[in-house]
């Protein structure tokens, strides 16, 4: 149970200072900003369908609405999970707290799960206002709840993904600023991936493609959940909280 | 229950602290020594468990501080350089925080968190932040932090730095209190401040332990001669003759002051107290006694000449090392 500690204390800074409330306006405002205009398009476009019936047979509320929402949000968490992992590591560093964290009888692997468990919860419980997107447009007309669902469940992986990455650039350097730049190019990065598999052949194609940690949205947008994505997401986790804990190693033999 | 065998670190090619060994007994409050980057730090840093040594071992309350650190840590209270804080936590909720981590139950936590704040002095600040605080506060919550969880050994780096004297008295009254019950270990570069609450010493200079032991042991290593100072009415050099023939007196070091009266400082072997002869003598000649008194050796001398006297004469420095 030593992570819970960690969590509450995280938690508390979180919403003690400005960053949970201005992390979540952000990232509602920008998702808002994808989401009306196609809300608006797609009610014109029902409108007239009504009109010419024939119009109607390509008209899906999930299909046009939702899965777009979905995917762009993903994009938004490139530039917004690296702030909320900047400062969990480099500013304990910085300031010396971490010498103390350190010394209290807590395993290392209880401090980063707190850690993470505890940006884990703040991310989702951002995302769970987003779900207001999809209500409104439940309201109006009928969507496909499971796919949606699995979208979310799609964004959840996609951001714990992120978030390891961050704090794992985090808890290699003392600097707040050089923690997000640095997570923001990795995760762009790993998000180009994709490009580039065009141009490589054979079996690198296959890697590099793999490799991208956008194309394994897809099948969620979709409202499919593959073991293979599943799989993905959940190892690049697992990796980057693994290389979390040796650079927290490392930290004890450098001093 | 603090044992250091040989402990080494070095960080890249700088060596910080080189074959450090000591011995701290239960109950006792030892008081680590030394000028700036001596190495004070570092080897509070490696007993706290917060860094490894790249050579030596080192034991607390019986536990290897590398190997069984989580036991270690179970038993220490840690106070770095500086008392690093969160600066957005109020004082009460950091606390709360601390006693947590620390593994203190829930039911108890509340009342301990009280308890240590109050023997702080900090109960008044409890709902301010950290970060808002005078370095004398964030000071105390430092040292209130450290105590949560009843440790059995307190580590504590520099815990007067940034209080003020009436701060700086309190806090030395809570330290000397801990003893008995807790074994600590404190580094200064305040010489008084050791002395007041000490039981021993550990004097250490550029990475090494130059000196160890209580004061008056200490005292007694560096300066092995007793010595008197007095000012004699006479002629100053009948003076110097006479006191020099004196039995049990080994050097006098003369000087004439202003008004014509012998100045002199008289070396005997210590625990030989050559005053009573020598006030004898002065009034046997018809000379006047103008002033008579021990020249007590400080912790300051005792500091200065193994710190300073290191370059100089490095022979001393072996004595002490052969002696401690």
């Amino acid at each position: 149970m030593g992570w819970l500690p960690i969590f509450k204390k995280e938690m508390r800074l979180y919403f003690g200072s400005p960053v949970a409330y201005a992390v979540a306006t952000f990232f509602l405002f920008i998702a808002a900003f994808f989401f009306a205009p196609s809300f608006i398009q797609y009610a014109e476009f029902s409108m007239r369908s009504a009109m010419q019936p024939q119009m109607g047979q390509t008209l899906n509320a999930t299909e046009n609405i939702l899965r777009p929402l979905t995917y762009n949000m993903a994009v938004v968490l490139l530039f917004f999970i690296p702030m909320l992992t900047m400062r969990l590591f480099a500013e304990e560093k910085r300031s010396g707290t971490m010498e103390l964290l350190l010394t209290y009888p807590l395993r290392d692997g209880e401090v980063l799960a707190g850690k993470f468990l505890a940006a884990l919860t703040l991310y989702a419980l951002i995302l769970a206002l987003t779900l207001l997107y999809p209500i409104t447009v439940a309201w109006f007309t009928k969507i496909e709840w499971g796919a949606v669902l699995t979208g979310y469940l799609g964004l959840l992986l996609i951001g714990g993904a992120f978030l390891a990455v961050g704090l794992f650039v985090s808890s290699t350097t003392e600097n707040q600023i050089v923690a997000g730049f640095g997570t923001f190019g990795a995760l762009l990065s790993l998000w180009l991936l994709g490009w580039f598999a065009d141009s490589a052949q054979g079996a690198l194609r296959t890697v590099v493609q793999q490799t991208a940690i956008i194309e394994h949205m897809d099948g969620f947008a979709k409202g499919v959940i593959d073991t293979k994505d599943l799989v993905y997401y959940l190892s690049v986790i697992a990796f980057a909280l693994f290389l979390t804990l040796r650079s927290l190693d490392s930290k004890r033999w450098r001093g | 229950m603090i044992q250091a065998d040989h402990l080494t670190k070095s960080y890249g090619p700088v060596t910080a602290i080189h074959d450090v060994s000591f011995n701290v007994d239960k109950g006792r409050i030892v008081g680590f020594l030394g000028p700036n980057g001596a190495g004070k730090s570092t080897t509070m840093k490696i007993l706290a468990c917060f860094m490894a040594a790249s050579g030596g071992r080192a034991t607390v309350a019986g536990f290897d501080v590398f190997s069984q650190s989580l036991e270690v840590r179970r038993r220490i209270g840690y106070l770095p350089e500086n008392a690093p804080l969160y600066g957005d936590l109020p004082v009460a909720a950091y606390l709360d925080f601390v006693a947590e981590a620390k593994g203190v139950s829930r039911s108890l936590r509340r009342s301990k968190v009280a308890d240590v704040m109050d023997r702080c002095s900090i109960a008044d600040m409890q709902h301010r932040l950290i970060g808002k605080l005078s370095k004398g506060y964030r000071q105390r919550v430092g040292l209130a932090q450290a105590l949560l969880g009843d440790p059995e050994v307190l580590i504590l780096d520099e815990p007067t730095i940034g209080l003020d004297p009436r701060q700086i008295t309190e806090i030395r009254a809570l330290i000397k209190s801990l003893g008995g019950q807790h074994t600590v270990i404190l580094s200064t570069h305040i010489l008084p401040e050791v002395s007041m609450v000490c039981d021993s010493i550990i004097i250490i200079n550029r990475g090494r332990i130059v000196a160890q032991g209580t004061q008056s042991e200490l005292v007694q290593q560096v300066f092995p001669a007793a010595r008197v100072e007095v000012e004699i009415g006479g002629p100053p050099a009948e003076v110097a003759q006479a006191l020099k023939a004196l039995p049990g007196v080994t050097s006098v070091e003369a000087t004439v002051s202003g008004d014509g009266a012998a100045r002199i400082v008289v070396e005997s072997p210590r625990g030989r107290d050559v005053r009573g002869e020598l006030t004898r003598l002065v009034a046997a000649r018809g000379w006047e006694l103008l002033e008579l008194h021990k020249v007590g050796l400080s912790l300051e001398e005792v500091f200065m000449r193994v710190v300073a006297g290191e370059e100089h004469a490095p022979q001393i420095v072996e004595s002490v090392q052969g002696t401690a």
